[in-house]
């Protein structure tokens, strides 16, 4: 199986949210990066489990400026055969399936993985642009994953639906919880990383669609009203006459 | 703009965000609203009520599902038709599978999960889990938006809709694959994502034993139940209950978070609901600091009084 895996660079998630030239920029200042969570923990270690039963490459895609690096290491770490990475500071998700879209026209892959958003951006969209761009079916929001030559069986986890369905390769797919457990690189996946090759391309899109304007921080919670646990009744009442939620 | 609006069916029956979305896309222009698959007797009519006057219907069996590229192939040729703009959808399950195909095919501008109306060139959306906005540019062209569920509160401004049947050949070709089951695992209650109030239990409940007293709340306020990561982990509870940063992202109005600590990546899946409550035995508990009310309680003493008091306000009516 020939799979390839889109990870993208993202802030951890207990970093401090603030904005920089006025509010157009993510301030990196102290922030520690991190491969998107179902990129890495989901799509990734699935991709790597089916090469490790049925063999093939897994190759990892990143659009992002030469600080990804050291995300891309990580996934070759955990053990993906090799990366490319699209040397483009992404402004919105059509730049950055359009790129990945050129690159994996060039090449026969069997399985596009994605995972189901960016933590940063919440779009939870690049996956299908990729299937539409490339003519491919879209199984997103999978939780499931199984293989049986080119038929592959998903479930899809969906508003309180679970749904069982039957793909042909090639397609793209969308991960999420479920589909694989998290892993940590061992010693010889942190050394193997370091000579795996790194294949720097540049963009072929660099249109933007519908770019960031500004940022903005949500308005402070102006502190929490505490009730004494005697009283808890009296938090209906404020829920129905104060707040108006129910 | 001139628009054209996506309303999910599921089984027969009008999402809630399908309802949201209409009144949404009629607030900003003229639309004419699309329904794919079965629908029970009447009930395409109701959208009416937000400003539609007429509602395509593309009644094929085969369509009860939701296929991306069959979707979008009758979305993109129904806003041929009626000379859209714009084409908008909920950022829901099926929203996010089709609105990203129809803006590559429509050659369309795509704003996913907006959360208001635009306003002074942009319109704005959630980024960074709940952590922030961001304002994207409204360009001229084509665009395709798709609005977060529960963030827009529907309006009803009465008036009558039109049923129109569409026919769209769709051929084999057109489906992504095929399904082979389908399992409700919601026990008839309404979806997480699409609840208004949501009771939530953390690890501070001790068992899955004990979530009569979460049932009960939940069952007084007509609410949604969820669950923090551990306890879906352990089995507590199901993993569709599960909310946060490695679960589903929700947006009720009301959020009650009982025995949860309020992590970070907790906070990441819950941040965006309206008003927050959170009941917790440790004061220092870091939830208070998100919520709006906040009980320092035993769960299993403060629980039931609060169901009480919610049955005597709905049987007061
Ligand atoms: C990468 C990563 C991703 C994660 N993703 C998620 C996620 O998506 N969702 C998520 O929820 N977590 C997630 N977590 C875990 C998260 O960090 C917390 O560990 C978790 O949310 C804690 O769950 P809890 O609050 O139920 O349990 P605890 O932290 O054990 O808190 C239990 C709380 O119950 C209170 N309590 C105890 N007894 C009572 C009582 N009788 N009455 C009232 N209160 C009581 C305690 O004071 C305590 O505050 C993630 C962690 C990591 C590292
Ligand atoms: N810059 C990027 N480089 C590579 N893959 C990306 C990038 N941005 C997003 N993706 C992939 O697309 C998925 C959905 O992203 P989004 O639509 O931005 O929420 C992510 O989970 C990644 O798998």
């Amino acid at each position: 199986m020939k799979l390839l895996v889109c990870i993208s660079k993202a802030p951890d998630t207990t970093s401090k949210i603030a904005f920089t030239d006025g509010n157009t920029k993510f301030s990196e200042a102290g922030v520690q990066f991190i491969i998107n969570p179902y990129d890495e923990w989901y799509a990734l270690v699935r991709a790597l489990e089916l090469k490790e039963t049925l063999g093939g490459t897994v190759t990892v895609i990143n659009a992002g400026k030469a600080d990804s690096e050291q995300i891309i290491r990580k996934a070759l770490a955990l053990g993906a055969d090799d990366a490319v990475r699209i040397d483009l500071d992404p402004a919105d998700a059509y730049q950055v399936a359009a790129n990945i879209a050129a690159y994996a026209k060039t090449e026969q892959f069997d399985i596009i993985l994605t995972g189901k958003e960016t933590i940063d951006y919440n779009g939870g969209v690049v996956g299908g642009m990729l299937a539409e761009m490339l003519d491919l079916p879209y199984v997103s929001m999978s939780s499931k994953l199984d293989v049986d030559g080119t038929t592959i069986k998903i479930e899809r986890e969906m508003e309180g639906v679970k749904e069982t369905v039957q793909v042909k390769t090639p397609c793209v797919i969308s991960a999420q919880k479920g589909m694989a457990e998290a892993r940590i690189p061992n010693m010889r996946g942190i050394l193997a990383s370091k000579t795996k090759p790194v294949k720097v391309i540049n963009p072929d899109v660099t249109v933007v669609k519908a770019g960031v304007k500004v940022f903005a921080l949500p308005a402070e919670k102006t502190g929490c009203k505490m009730i004494s646990p005697d009283d808890a009744a009296q938090l209906v009442g404020m829920l129905h006459n104060d707040a108006k939620v129910i | 703009m001139t628009n054209l609006v996506f309303a999910e069916l599921s089984n027969g029956k009008l999402r809630k965000t399908s309802h949201e979305v209409v009144a949404y896309s009629c607030k900003l222009g003229p639309t004419t609203a699309v329904a794919i698959g079965q629908a029970d007797a009447g009930e395409l009519e109701k959208l009416g009520a937000y400003g539609v006057t007429k509602v395509l219907h593309v009644n094929d069996q085969r369509l009860n599902n939701v296929f991306s590229k069959a979707y979008t192939k009758i979305l993109v040729e129904a806003a041929a038709m009626v000379g859209a703009d714009t084409i908008l959808l909920s950022h829901n399950s099926a929203g996010k599978s089709i609105a990203p195909r129809v803006a590559v095919r429509w050659n369309a501008s795509l704003y996913p999960g907006v959360n208001s109306l635009p306003e002074n060139g942009s319109i704005r959306k959630a980024v960074f889990s709940g952590k922030a906005f961001a304002d994207l540019t409204l360009g001229e062209g084509l665009k395709v938006i798709t609005l977060n569920p529960n963030s827009y509160k529907p309006e009803i401004t009465g008036g009558s809709a039109t049923i129109e049947a569409l026919t769209i050949n769709v051929a084999d070709a057109d489906f992504d694959y095929t399904v082979l089951s389908i399992e409700d695992e919601s026990g008839g209650h309404i979806p997480l994502p699409e609840a208004e109030i949501v009771v939530s239990g953390g690890r501070g409940l001790k068992g899955p034993e004990n979530w009569g007293i979460i049932e009960d709340l939940a069952g007084a306020l007509g609410a949604a139940t969820a669950c923090s990561r551990p306890v879906a982990d352990i089995g507590w509870r199901p993993h569709h209950e599960h909310v946060g940063q490695t679960g589903i992202t929700i947006k009720p109005t009301l959020y009650i978070a009982v025995g949860i600590s309020g992590a970070i990546q907790h906070l990441a899946g819950v941040n965006q609901s309206k008003v927050i409550v959170v009941i917790n035995k440790d004061p220092e508990a870091p939830f208070f600091k998100a919520a709006d009310y906040g009980i320092v309680g035993d769960a299993f003493e403060v629980l039931p009084k609060i169901t009480e008091a919610v049955k005597k306000l709905k049987s007061e009516g």
